[in-house]
């Protein structure tokens, strides 16, 4: 009896020391946003509670939009978008935000047409077909770019997200760089008004329609298609070469950025290096710039820098593409200055 | 016939209760005078005091959570409406008919995001005509499988079939809109639409009854059959309705006194005159009552008629076009709707959802009363 009071008393002191440790040491931070960047912060946030114990940061994937409304009316400590805010959103904010650059995303042609495994898109093309311009696949304008693919004269079926997308933004950004028409037309956004076309819902919406429709064509994250194993087409970059979309392609889309500009609001479609991959995008965290408490600001500062020199490495374990050196080094550069 | 005869066991303690009753009330005010005659429940009753205090407090707890179901309404529809206020005063009451038309493809424009362009139109098109297909589709079916289960069904498979009909309204509609991509969309494009796209626009039935623009290859089965759209998204809400139509018509089916069944053959009606006269008639007020619960659902079913219905913002008299309907629009683009304007315009929609189901809930109760007026049943 004695020794099994003696224990219980053992225990509850352990539990309440570790209970007033957590307590000493407890930082909470919370953030909403992007569903891209979903799997990769719950990987760095668990692992960054692992080795700083008592600070637990939870994240909400609302989607870019959402997170973008609740971190500049102070709802949440951080935000995160796929997309970069605009001026106005920016001058509309109650609190004054920085767009960090945490991973980046690519969007890579996804098709289904009998017989044939391989494409290559130059990105006037990939715009007439998703205006509907370009009706067949034996058109002359894509057998023009696959001389050895035996293409059948089906009509193209064209499928793109229904859902408000960063996918679909980034997408829709490459096409309006590379082709007039699109940009006087749909022109950017999460959601467009498509001019022809199939919405399915997700990326696994879009992947199963193409999948269900011979003669179909879409789009989904490079992260998705890799995740499925699902093959994708070779798009034309700025250079003039064929990028099958890869990780190391993405990073050097975003290494290859003349004038990177100091907030990093900076669209990396159509980038000129040789190697880029011309359909990629950061995906940013908005962080305020003075924290509202100051304990919290210094958690989310330590997590940052945290997350570039660490967190970063092990990105491509969930095929996102790391940020490139010279980019890195700028974000600490802005993660040290923040309050 | 045996009942008469014996002494009834129930009618005899019921009499005294009765008897009892009207000694205390005779003798109501000097209750005391006479205590050695008062029964153990009277003393019960008695020694518990007033209950008039706890009988207001119970009325008065059960009138609150009526007034919940008014406060709840209210509440969403001002929510609704102080939310919505940016694209009200933007578009005003034409948001529910107008539609701006495109320079270059000389089409209809009705939702663009990117440059700011919201009507509503193709979205409650859309819920319309998809929860149409559903009940045409459902209704007789459900009505069917209630007949069959209270009527003719042999006593083994009454379990199984209800299991399983209950089963189908389990199903998250999810997991039946992924079961359409996969299975209903392949199967209406390679077998069920040809047929129907042959009907239609067959040339005699098209000369015959082209008059109604249903037929032809602008009909109601014209253009690319893609197994996707209006039809599909039609077809799934069918199947999700379906239970619930069935399991409630098959209750109201049930309490049809046997007697009326038991008349009606006696009067030499046949098995299929008894259902019509003796329990459809009767159970016709129930009936619609289900429908409008499963309507009720197709109105506001998302998730899988968003994975089958195409999500363009068209509108089409074909059933095989794309389509789109109020309530995936919302579950679609909300999330990443980054402008106000987007943002206040499908909260918009939303209200337009809201206002469509009060219509349409109106709409249907308003049929029942013209039906019925209360009015018994009868044999024509």
């Amino acid at each position: 009896m004695n020794k099994r009071k003696r224990f219980s008393i053992y225990v509850m002191t352990l539990v309440m020391a570790m209970a007033g440790a957590q307590f000493a040491m407890a930082q909470k931070l919370t953030g909403a946003g992007s569903t891209f960047d979903y799997p990769i912060f719950a990987k760095w946030f668990s692992e960054y509670s692992q080795a700083h114990p008592g600070v637990e940061i939870n994240y909400q994937s609302i989607g870019s939009g959402g997170g973008i409304q609740q971190v500049s009316n102070g709802l949440v400590d951080f935000g995160a978008s796929d997309g970069p805010m605009t001026d106005a959103q920016l001058a509309q904010s109650k609190v004054k935000l920085v767009h960090i650059p945490v991973v980046l995303g690519a969007v890579v042609p996804v098709f289904n047409v009998p017989g044939v495994n391989n494409l290559r898109f130059s990105g006037e093309t990939l715009a007439d077909i998703f205006l509907g311009n370009i009706k067949t696949w034996n058109d002359p304008r894509i057998a023009k770019d696959n001389p050895s693919v035996m293409l059948p004269s089906m009509a193209i079926n064209v499928v793109h997200r229904a859902d408000g997308s960063g996918t679909t933004f980034i997408f829709a950004d490459y096409l309006s760089k590379v082709s007039s028409a699109w940009k006087s037309g749909p022109g950017v956004g999460t959601s467009l008004n498509w001019p022809k076309g199939i919405g399915g819902k997700g990326s696994e919406g879009v992947t199963g329609l193409i999948r269900q429709l011979p003669g179909s064509i879409g789009y989904v994250e490079l992260t998705y298609a890799l995740q499925n194993h699902i093959s994708f087409g070779a798009v034309k970059n700025a250079a003039g070469n064929w990028i099958t979309a890869s990780i190391p392609g993405v990073t050097a889309a975003a290494a290859s950025v003349k004038n990177m500009p100091a907030d990093f609001r900076v669209s990396i479609t159509n980038a000129p290096g040789a190697t880029a991959y011309p359909i990629s995008s950061f995906s940013w965290m908005l962080v305020p710039v003075k924290a509202q408490d100051a304990a919290k600001g210094r958690v989310l500062r330590d997590f940052l820098s945290w997350m570039v020199k660490s967190g970063e490495a092990q990105v491509s374990s969930l095929y996102y593409a790391p940020l490139p050196e010279n980019v890195g080094q700028k974000v600490l550069k802005v993660v040290y200055s923040l309050q | 016939m045996t009942d008469l005869r014996m002494p009834n066991p129930v009618a005899a303690p019921s009499r005294s209760r009765a008897e009892e009753r009207n000694d205390s009330s005779a003798t109501d005010a000097p209750v005391g005078s006479v205590s050695g005659e008062v029964s153990a429940v009277r003393g019960y009753l008695l020694s518990r005091g007033n209950s008039a205090g706890s009988d207001r407090f119970f009325a008065g707890a059960m009138l609150l959570c009526a007034l919940a179901i008014f406060a709840l309404v209210a509440l969403i529809a001002v929510e609704l409406m102080t939310q919505s206020r940016l694209s009200w005063h933007a578009f005003g009451f034409s948001f529910f008919y107008k539609f701006n038309v495109d320079p270059i493809t000389h089409l209809p424009l009705f939702w663009d995001p990117v440059n700011g362009v919201f009507y509503a139109l193709p979205f409650i098109y859309g819920t319309l005509v998809t929860s149409l297909v559903a009940l045409c589709i459902a209704v007789p079916l459900a009505i069917g499988l209630a007949v069959f289960l209270t009527e003719m069904c042999p006593l083994w498979m009454r379990a199984p079939l209800s299991f399983f009909t209950e089963l189908l309204a389990a199903i998250p509609s999810v997991v039946y809109g992924l079961w359409a991509i996969f299975i209903l969309v392949p199967l209406l494009r390679e077998h069920i639409n040809p047929v129907l796209m042959a009907i239609f626009t067959e040339p005699g039935l098209t000369h015959l009854l082209g008059w109604t623009g249903l037929f032809g290859d602008n009909g109601l089965f014209g253009g690319v059959n893609l197994g996707l759209g209006l039809l599909c998204g039609g077809v799934i809400l069918a199947i999700m309705i379906l239970p619930i139509i069935a399991s409630l018509t098959r209750e109201v089916m049930r309490s049809v006194p046997n007697s009326q069944r038991e008349a009606a053959l006696a009067l030499g009606a046949t098995r299929w005159e008894m259902i019509r006269m003796a329990v459809l008639r009767n159970a016709r007020i129930g009936i619609v009552g289900s429908v409008i619960l499963g309507l009720g659902r197709a109105l506001g079913e998302t998730m899988a008629v968003a994975m089958v219905i195409g999500n363009s913002p068209e509108i089409h008299l074909s059933l095989l076009s794309m389509g789109h309907s109020m309530a995936s629009v919302i579950a679609n683009e909300f999330s990443e709707a980054t402008s106000d304007m987007h943002r206040s315009a499908l909260i918009e929609v939303g209200l337009a959802l809201f206002l469509v189901t009060i219509v349409v809930n109106a709409f249907a109760r308003i049929l029942v009363w013209a039906v019925t007026r209360g009015a018994p049943a009868r044999v024509q």
